[in-house]
């Protein structure tokens, strides 16, 4: 009789949980599974979305990844199924490599500075964090005018102060993407913001018992510091990553939505978001998309691999081993 | 230096952290000294480029203060008025034309019979204030900003409330109950972050065709209404930190789930309940992809679509764009600082740790 009830009640527990959690659930069915199905079976097919989707076998995975090889050993990206494609991973990646590495370090740096006792701690970490709560259209277009060569605010302080002329910044092929990457360190406080919560979750005793040790400040900050921290590094690792291949706001803004000067800012995202829904190839950007998820996946899954060597877990399972 | 160091009483050992530290402190301030004039100079940028007209941007781009030249009127001309120095003494006279050789031609407006041919550099050409308010007013009234205005507050606010609606009751199932697949789920959940949106896009968007929900805002506000990876992680490791004791006080004074929900833990949750709305309302406010994607006319758009293609159509007109923009961000700048503790104290960040 006991046991009985005492099973049912458990049943009625796991019955409640189910059902709180049940609008993520629908929305999940609805919102995310679904589509995902849906969209791998697009990625396969012609559609305009005015008629119905046409199976085509691999012909799109195959435009995007004909002639690779020709092109590898010739450098003739004319060789290739779809050059502009290729082009536009090349943007991301080199977007990548340079906003990812950079804004983690001065981001982590950053929150270092502010997690000392300095005066006025509160009003630098406000400074700091104000543009990233304004991120989007208006910081685009503030930009847009900052790069500006001729009535922007960088280039006349450059040639007074060094004497020499300024780059043409987003005007220039070779220099468009460093200046999104100088744009988007301007929005660096949000990730620092992570790191600072990250820091004063440090124990003090950890410092306090190196101290006694004769620990110098570069020592404590190499020994605890930083291993301490590699979880929140990790975390804003992923993500960043994972936001970089969805780079698509402020590009689309500066460069009215074309990627240029000559699709030197043709980001991947951009460059589905014009097969959408401009050349309405939606089987074709469906594709991109599956692509763009397997390729994240694999990196997150190689990041998270790695974890392994560099990421401390405070009494985790591998210490406990 | 080392060795010696190591021989120093305890005393003398934590004076020279002391002075450590110090020296860290300088060095942080200066660095941080540094960086902050770099965050704030863009920001006053904008609003001086938000306040001066066509030909102050054009003739001034370096000044922050929105400012124009003082003229004299000579000869029935208006000549820009300097501060010249001649012979020791300083005289207010307009430069009548450029000479060779950096030079200026000025001319005494009292006295215009005489000129001088003097060094332009060493004269400070003189300024006034003028700032050009109207742009604000040209800037709102050229594009519908009161319909974009209105469409992103109906967005924002009827999309936080769905968000937090629903998040509140996942994160409370997520939290307070033991079942055999709720472990999986929460990880499922999680792994949702990592999902790139365009791989659901397309299909959604096909969905929201077939219904007819294109070129209204009900695709921004729906889905709000079924929680989201985000705001639901941060709420249930915040409403892991309550005490289940007071769960289980209210279960034997006869309240039910929900009631538990709302009297026991909403009240204890308020700080991360507060951060995941403000949260939610930077991120609807700021969003300009979805909008782009699924407005497509005017009478719809958002504030982030509008100011976009307000540029796309004037973008020779950087004072009114810059003044529009302006508009759009004091929303989410007064709110920050409203709410500045949640940032910069890490209320909610906390969860992310481990």
């Amino acid at each position: 009789m006991l046991k009985h009830s005492r099973l049912s009640l458990r049943k009625r527990e796991s019955l409640t949980g189910y059902l709180f959690i049940s609008p993520w659930i629908a929305g999940f069915l609805i919102f995310t599974i679904g589509p995902m199905f849906a969209s791998l079976y697009y990625s396969f097919t012609d559609y305009d979305i005015i008629s119905p989707p046409v199976w085509n076998n691999f012909a799109n995975y195959k435009k995007i990844f004909s002639g690779i090889f020709e092109a590898l050993i010739t450098h003739d990206s004319s060789k290739l199924g779809d050059p502009i494609f290729w082009q536009s991973l090349k943007v991301t990646l080199t977007y990548a490599i340079m906003a990812l590495p950079l804004g983690l370090i001065v981001g982590f740096f950053l929150a270092v500075l502010l997690n000392q006792k300095i005066p006025f701690v509160n009003l630098w970490r406000t400074v700091y964090f104000l543009p990233s709560v304004i991120a989007g259209v208006a910081v685009a277009l503030l930009w847009g005018r900052i790069f500006n060569p001729k009535v922007g605010l960088l280039n006349p302080v450059i040639e007074a102060v060094l004497h020499v002329k300024g780059p043409g910044w987003l005007a220039d092929p070779h220099w468009a993407v460093p200046s999104l990457v100088i744009m988007g360190l301007w929005g660096v406080g949000g990730g620092m913001i992570i790191y600072l919560a990250g820091l004063q979750g440090v124990p003090t005793d950890f410092y306090d018992a190196a101290k006694v040790d004769g620990a110098n400040l570069y020592q404590r900050f190499i020994h605890i510091t930083l291993p301490m921290m590699t979880p929140v590094i990790f975390y804003n690792l992923v993500l960043g990553m994972i936001g970089t291949f969805q780079y698509f706001t402020e590009v689309y803004v500066i460069t009215n939505g074309e990627g240029g000067p000559v699709r030197s800012t043709l980001f991947y995202n951009l460059y589905l978001y014009q097969n959408a829904f401009r050349y309405n190839h939606m089987g074709y950007a469906a594709t991109m998309a599956w692509l763009l998820f397997i390729l994240v996946l694999v990196l997150t899954l190689l990041v998270f691999r790695s974890s392994d060597v560099w990421v401390y877990y405070e009494g985790g399972l591998k210490g406990r081993e | 230096m080392a060795a010696t160091n190591r021989n120093l009483p305890f005393r003398s050992l934590t004076l020279g952290y002391r002075a450590q530290e110090r020296m860290i402190k300088v060095f942080a301030v200066l660095l941080l000294t540094i960086g902050a004039v770099a965050i704030i100079i863009p920001f006053l940028f904008m609003l001086s480029l938000g306040l001066k007209d066509a030909v102050q941007i054009r003739s001034d781009p370096l000044s922050l203060i929105p400012r124009t030249p003082i003229t004299a009127e000579v000869n029935g001309e208006n000549l820009p008025l300097y501060e010249v120095n001649l012979d020791g003494t300083s005289r207010q006279m307009a430069l009548l034309k450029n000479a060779p050789g950096k030079k200026g031609v000025f001319i005494d407006p009292a006295n215009p019979q005489q000129t001088y041919t003097l060094l332009l550099a060493d004269q400070k050409a003189l300024y006034r204030i003028e700032i050009h308010l109207e742009n604000f007013k040209l800037a709102l009234t050229a594009q519908p900003f009161g319909t974009y205005f209105i469409n992103t507050m109906i967005v924002t606010f009827v999309g936080g409330f769905g968000m937090l609606l629903s998040c509140t009751f996942v994160a409370y199932g997520f939290s307070r109950f033991r079942a055999r697949w709720l472990n999986v789920l929460f990880l499922l959940l999680l792994s949702t972050i990592m999902l790139p949106s365009q791989v659901r896009l397309i299909p959604i968007y096909v969905l929201f065709q077939k219904i007819g929900w294109i070129n209204t805002l009900l695709p921004l506000i729906v889905p709000a209404f079924f929680a989201n990876a985000y705001d639901v992680f941060m709420l249930r490791q915040f409403f892991m930190t309550i005490p289940f004791e007071l769960d289980d006080q209210a279960k034997i004074d006869g309240a039910n789930s929900i009631q538990t929900m709302f009297y026991v833990m909403l009240p204890q949750a308020r700080p991360a309940l507060i951060a995941v709305a403000i949260f939610h309302f930077l991120y609807a406010w700021n969003d300009f992809y979805e909008p782009l994607i699924f407005l497509h006319t005017q009478d719809h758009w958002t504030m982030a679509v509008g100011l976009q293609t307000f540029n796309a159509l004037y973008a020779i007109n950087t004072h009114l764009i810059m003044a529009a923009s302006i508009v759009m961000i004091i929303p989410p700048i007064v709110l920050f600082f409203m709410a500045q503790k949640v940032f910069t104290q890490g209320v909610v960040f906390r969860g992310f740790k481990g």
